[in-house]
């Protein structure tokens, strides 16, 4: 493992992308960024590298992933492993006079450290939005409606988004064993490590009422359309969690008046994210083709503050990489080049031709011949492969005068 | 139209308890699946696919999501720790890890113990303030005290009678084992009311069991 990387070996968790994948990224990331474009999201670009103690520290991203550096004056940077710090970094210090709300868009490449399992990138490519100052369910069902939007723009045909609230489960909780933080904290992380069976098997061992027991567990399958919200509040009677179900259930109804509930939304009570980072409704997306989330978002109204500039937000990023790799999506219908071969007396005269065609939008390659031996026939255009690039020309057009 | 499931079933010992289980679910899996020799089992009559892996493969699978369901001993669990849901206990394959020595065991100075589970076994001593060198075997575990390898090991307790055999001894009993049933992350969202449907009858089949 220590020995010395071979020449063609790159750090594990970086990829290359060939012509081919790269055009298909490039196709999804300018689709999904118009669709932003659309609804009014405009496009920002943040530097790969950031404060450890400013940004690093804002992050979502446990420390323990983030790709660390030292620079030359030994303070430790990190490589940005997300959009949603280095934004409310910005909206804080250079756009701080700009009145909210704010809609900002991103398509940027973000890093994590031990990463190192198919799958798994240490950097890959994230395209979302953060909606600055609005903390209205409009503004959460806007960018749940646009996630599918995106989602749709990026080609991504079958897909589900779930969508919870961090408030409800912290007030359930708060509601049926007050003053046991500890205890809670235990649910809360069998719940966000998916695990139902630790879950249950903590409740179990908690001094509970059989009415409470069945309560708590009952939210394991809090899950589905509108119904769950009056479920829901039939479980709890804390204010904390009820404001919390009239909130997503608000941002239900417009995603209804959206035309994307319930086709493209469901409501899981249990999906929770990051608690020291979301604040209110969270949420998932999920492709039938692809094993992992193809995006995910929520609000996070505490982050702006640590920054200066106190502001309720909300945003999502896709996954704009597992996308790539996992979706039919675009279609990307190259034009193949044009080859013109020239010998030394025609030289000038298939220079100005070149011009005259790549004008038009065609893609013209140059090439010199010194002989018939050299000339390449112009019906074999499409049979000269060039490795994996596949065909190298469309077709061929001479100018000799042999 | 609801979809099929594709369930990684760990091959060897707990097959056969989780294909028992199945059938008392109600789930009626043919039994010539048991003898088969083939990977990948389609079974269009009950919904599923089966996808037959080696068990420590099983949370694999199911995490990239190439299986939607599976079944896999806790013992793996934590040893992966895969990003998978863990949806249910099924009270099967019961046994217990624990760490085993020789009788005349004490603390050495350098203290190796010898474990199929490196994962689960370093963070057990840790959290009690040990630090210990740990060696991955892949079978025979207890082999390692006997000729001198290791002096504990970390392994699965049944019943004790290979332990018994060979003249060794359980220290501490570290964990209950059992198998549960997980779910890949995107399919229990996107085939959740089939895999829900799979986990209320495998629940039924166990509580009923269980009085």
């Amino acid at each position: 493992m220590l020995s010395k990387p071979k020449g063609f070996e790159k750090p594990a968790g970086v990829r290359d992308y060939l012509p081919f994948a790269a055009e298909k990224l490039r196709a999804i990331e300018r689709s999904v960024l118009d669709c932003m474009a659309g609804w009014g999201y405009r496009q920002i670009m943040t530097p790969t590298m950031e404060y450890y103690d400013t940004v690093g520290v804002a992050s979502s991203t446990s420390d323990r992933k983030l790709f660390k550096l030292l620079n030359n004056r030994g303070t430790t940077i990190v490589l940005r492993s997300d959009m949603t710090a280095p934004i409310a970094r910005v909206v804080s210090s250079m756009l701080k006079e700009e009145p909210l709300p704010l809609r900002l868009s991103y398509h940027a490449n973000v890093f994590r450290a031990i990463e190192e399992e198919a799958g798994r990138e240490a950097e890959f490519f994230q395209t979302g939005v953060e909606l600055v100052g609005d903390d209205s369910p409009e503004a959460d069902a806007e960018v749940v409606a646009l996630a599918v939007a995106s989602l749709k723009a990026a080609g991504v045909k079958s897909f589900k988004i779930a969508l919870g609230h961090v408030g409800f489960l912290n007030g359930l909780l708060e509601e049926a064993i007050p003053g046991r933080e500890e205890d809670r904290e235990i649910l809360k992380e069998g719940l966000l490590h998916r695990d139902y069976v630790g879950y249950r098997e903590t409740l179990a061992g908690l001094a509970l009422s059989e009415r409470q027991r069945e309560e708590l567990e009952g939210i394991l399958r809090l899950r589905g359309g509108k119904e769950i919200c009056k479920q829901a509040l039939e479980l709890s009677g804390n204010a904390l969690a009820r404001e919390a179900v009239q909130h997503l259930s608000a941002v239900w109804d417009a995603l209804e008046d959206y035309g994307v509930a319930p086709q493209h939304v469901m409501i899981d009570l249990t999906m929770i994210g990051d608690f020291s980072y979301y604040t209110g409704m969270t949420f998932e997306g999920y492709a039938a083709e692809l094993g992992f989330p193809v995006c995910s978002g929520g609000r996070y109204d505490n982050l702006l503050q640590q920054f200066g500039r106190p502001a309720p937000a909300t945003g999502f990023a896709l996954k704009t990489s597992r996308i790539l790799d996992g979706v039919e999506g675009i279609d990307v219908v190259r034009e193949l080049p044009l080859l013109l071969q020239y010998d030394a007396a025609n030289r000038k005269r298939a220079f100005a031709e070149a011009e005259r065609l790549r004008d038009e939008g065609r893609s013209v390659i140059l090439r010199r011949v010194e002989g018939p031996a050299e000339k390449l026939g112009e019906t074999v255009a499409k049979e000269i492969k060039s490795g994996p690039l596949g065909p190298a020309y469309g077709e061929i057009r001479t100018y000799t005068s042999f | 139209m609801s979809e099929i499931i594709k369930v990684a079933m760990p091959k060897g010992r707990i097959y056969k308890k989780a294909s028992a289980l199945f059938r008392e679910a109600g789930i009626q899996i043919p039994t010539d699946v048991d003898e088969s020799r083939k990977l990948v089992v389609p079974l269009p009559e009950i919904g599923m696919e089966f996808i037959l892996a080696k068990p420590v493969d099983v949370p694999t699978y199911v995490e990239y999501g190439v299986a939607d369901i599976g079944i896999v001993g806790k013992d793996v669990l934590m040893e992966e720790s895969r990003d998978v849901y863990e949806l249910l206990d099924l009270g099967i394959a019961r046994c217990r890890m624990s760490v085993i020595a020789l009788p005349a065991w004490k603390p050495g100075i350098h203290q190796r113990v010898a474990t199929k589970y490196p994962n689960v076994a370093s963070q057990y001593f840790r959290e009690r303030g040990q630090q210990v060198e740990v060696i991955k075997l892949n079978g025979s575990i207890e082999l390692a005290p006997l000729i001198g390898l290791a002096d504990r090991i970390v392994d699965m307790v049944e019943t004790g009678q290979t332990l018994r055999e060979n003249g060794l001894v359980e220290l501490e009993s570290m964990f209950e084992i059992t198998s549960r049933l997980v779910a890949n992350r995107v399919s229990y969202r996107m085939k959740n009311a089939e895999i829900q449907a799979v986990c209320d009858a495998l629940a039924k089949a166990i509580t009923a069991k269980n009085v």
